[in-house]
């Protein structure tokens, strides 16, 4: 177990910078993921951490102590690579003790540690075997086997279920979270998937373009996205966005005139106060907070250009007057069908989040 | 495995469908040419190597090695026997003793006393076929004060040369190939490009520094001088670095988290995993060191140091051909780059798929 901290990490190669300065706290036993579009610099920031990859600048520390400069081998971390990076010409058995053996590490207790991680991870059947004879799954559970023997102080896992099948992903998921829980290592967990994301971490580090757009635990990040990136990021389908500008804002409340003309309230509002009258601004609303509008007044209308019936849930897909696409989630069966314009009620006030057009910071709520 | 079944499927595998279709006959006569050019020089001179001296010398153009067949004679010494068609056209075995003329004196064997004259048109060798092993002992495991060609000490220097030079050029090579593949520091493309481009100077041009550096070092007339200057090649180090890198570098970067060292990296991962590409250069390095004349001829001029193809090149003299010793014992330098290439042809094919080279 360990605590990391970065403090103003910097990345660059050459005069192209791709991390520009990233500060994030991990404490012991916390399970963390970066997630972010291709890109973003989430694996190259994993990579740093691993000591894959030479820090430009700011300082990384394990427990207290600058790692700068200490290689790879020496951080005493363990990581699991997208492509399982098993050695193909090695039995599991090898692959798994190869670490131990180079730590020079007695054979008994090479043994005991192989033999505990096989029987954990359900691999026994197969220590024998090259990689190659192995199924996807048999062989992600022998790369994380490789990390969990090596008793590393942080696991570092780089997109490594982006290989599995779907089914074959939802299992491995609660595989690593049920580990994480057995061992109560610190782990950090890189991916692109918000739904990884959102189910297995404690908190989640949002990352855009090499840059920290927001660290939180994943309800806070779906409840109270800083920024519109994060917003539209987190949560499935994604969330509304309608523009509008501010048109009048008072104590308790703010409202906005949207581009077809709609009036909305919001309980939230910018530091400028007054001041923002006719800044222009995004609402952003999530498709399962939006309600079909029965005896009240529509916020909105919709004209429903496609339905998807799953039986649990049902999902509408349209056009808003003002020309914007639209989705909402409804629980149970819906009888809206294509071609039909239907009023719509934009939650309440409080589930309704509104983002500066221009820098797409979320105004916080009153 | 392959079955037998797969290599029969394999060698009728056609076009046409029931029957031969016309390209059938074209691709398999070309082959059957081809496998006939490479074929045939050599299977002439396995078979020339267990005939007589004189069948050499008179070319006899059959396959077989023929041997007339002879009779002791009274005075130690023997008669050739030949075939004498009578004229009554019966064709009888006589041994002969002398020629006189236009005849021939033979008698009949079992009746030595009996001396008669035939007109040598008349006869006929009475010939069978008796490979002369004597061709390959004699030079390797006969008497040695019978001869100049000592075979085990030119197959040991051979050997030596062969062995040892391919396996420093194996490490030297692998670990050039490893440096350039994947690692990154300033000028390692143009280093690599400068290696490649050393192909394209003539060996002839470098023979004469070469021999300098090499005297001046002291290895005349030693095997390391053979060895030591052709060790680093740049098709070795092409050939390896083209295939190291399609090993992922995410095996290097676990095996780095797994606190392997870099050496050990290039023992425990790439070495074995680039075994196809150095099977490949294990087997071009064998048949070069062990067919190469040109450098040692220059190198080594004691005739103790001698590799078997600088021995072989003493049975040419200037007033003797000693063929039939010289064709024995080019089958016995054959062998071993055979089996080599028999041993590691699973890996030479793969390997040269996978490397790209041709």
């Amino acid at each position: 177990m360990a605590s990391l901290d970065l403090r103003n990490v910097k990345k660059a190669y050459g005069a192209t910078n791709v991390i520009h300065g990233i500060d994030l706290s991990i404490r012991h036993g916390e399970f963390i993921v970066f997630v972010g579009p291709s890109g973003c610099g989430k694996s190259t920031l994993l990579r740093m951490i691993a000591g894959l990859e030479v820090v430009s600048g700011g300082e990384i520390a394990i427990d207290g102590t600058a790692v700068n400069d200490v290689p790879a081998a020496e951080r005493g971390l363990a990581m699991v690579f997208q492509s399982y990076a098993l050695y193909p010409h090695m039995s599991v058995r090898q692959n798994l003790s190869f670490g131990l053996e180079n730590l020079h590490m007695p054979k008994d207790e090479i043994a005991r540690r192989v033999a505990e991680a096989a029987r954990m991870l359900r691999i026994e059947p197969y220590l024998e075997r090259r990689p190659g004879q192995l199924s996807g799954g048999q062989r992600q559970r022998v790369a994380i086997g490789r990390a969990v023997v090596r008793e590393p102080r942080i696991f570092l896992f780089d997109e490594p279920l982006s290989n599995l099948d779907a089914k074959l992903r939802v299992q491995m998921r609660v595989e690593i979270g049920s580990l994480h829980q057995r061992l109560g290592n610190t782990m950090i967990y890189v991916t692109h998937d918000q739904v990884e994301a959102m189910t297995m971490a404690d908190r989640i580090a949002v990352l855009r373009d090499g840059r920290l757009e927001q660290f939180g635990a994943p309800l806070d990040l779906y409840n109270r996205p800083a920024s519109l990136f994060v917003a539209g990021f987190i949560g499935s389908p994604r969330m509304n966005f309608l523009e509008g500008t501010i048109e009048a804002v008072t104590p308790s409340a703010m409202t906005l005139r949207l581009k077809g003309g709609e009036a909305v309230t919001v309980s939230c509002a910018p530091a400028s106060g007054a001041e923002a009258v006719g800044a222009a601004i995004k609402l952003g609303i999530r498709p399962e907070h939006v309600t079909l509008a029965r005896s009240e007044a529509p916020d909105i209308r919709l004209a429903v250009t496609l339905t998807e019936q799953l039986g649990g849930d049902s999902y509408l897909h349209g056009t808003t007057p003002s020309g914007e696409t639209f989705s909402v989630r409804l629980a149970g069966q819906t009888s809206v069908r294509r071609g039909d314009d239907i009023g719509l009620v934009l939650g309440t006030p409080t589930l309704r989040h509104v983002f500066n057009a221009a820098t797409g910071v979320v105004y916080p709520p009153i | 495995m392959i079955t037998g079944a797969e290599i029969g499927t394999f060698l009728s595998r056609r076009r046409g469908i029931g029957r031969l279709h016309w390209s059938d006959w074209l691709t398999y006569g070309y082959l059957l040419m081809g496998v006939l050019i490479v074929l045939l020089p050599i299977l002439w001179m396995i078979l020339s190597s267990l005939k007589s001296p004189a069948a050499l010398v008179e070319n006899d153009p059959r396959a077989l090695p023929y041997e007339q067949i002879t009779i002791p004679a009274a005075d130690g010494k023997s008669h050739t026997v030949f075939l004498w068609t009578r004229s009554d056209g019966v064709a009888v075995d006589v041994a002969l003793v002398g020629v006189r003329g236009l005849n021939a004196r033979v008698f009949e064997p079992g009746r030595p006393d009996t001396v008669f004259e035939v007109p040598r048109a008349s006869l006929q060798r009475k010939e069978t076929v008796a490979p002369r092993w004597d061709n390959y002992t004699e030079p390797t495991i006969g008497s040695t004060q019978s001869r100049t060609f000592n075979f085990l000490r030119y197959f040991w220097n051979s050997s030596f040369v062969t062995v040892v030079a391919t396996l420093l050029t194996l490490i030297v090579n692998a670990m050039a190939g490893f440096a350039l593949s994947k690692y990154r520091f300033a000028g390692r493309d143009a280093m690599a490009l400068v290696i490649i481009a050393t192909l394209l100077v003539p060996p002839t041009v470098i023979l004469v520094p070469l021999f300098i550096t090499v005297s001046k070092l002291g290895l005349l007339n030693s095997l390391w001088g053979v060895i030591i200057p052709a060790v680093a090649t740049p098709t070795g180090v092409f050939l390896l670095r083209q295939y190291m890198l399609t090993i992922p570098d995410e095996l290097l970067e676990a095996a780095r988290m797994d606190a392997a060292s870099e050496w050990k990296i290039f023992w425990r991962i790439i070495l074995p995993l680039s075994l196809p590409a150095l099977s490949v250069l294990a087997i071009l390095s064998v048949m070069w060191r062990w067919n190469d004349f040109m450098w040692p001829l220059i190198v080594l001029t004691q005739s103790e140091v001698f590799t078997l193809q600088l021995g072989l090149s003493t049975f040419k003299g200037e007033l003797n051909d000693n063929m039939h010793h010289l064709l024995a014992m080019t089958v016995l330098t054959l062998l071993p780059v055979t089996l080599v290439f028999v041993v590691l042809q699973k890996h030479i094919t793969t390997g040269i798929a996978n490397t790209g080279l041709k």
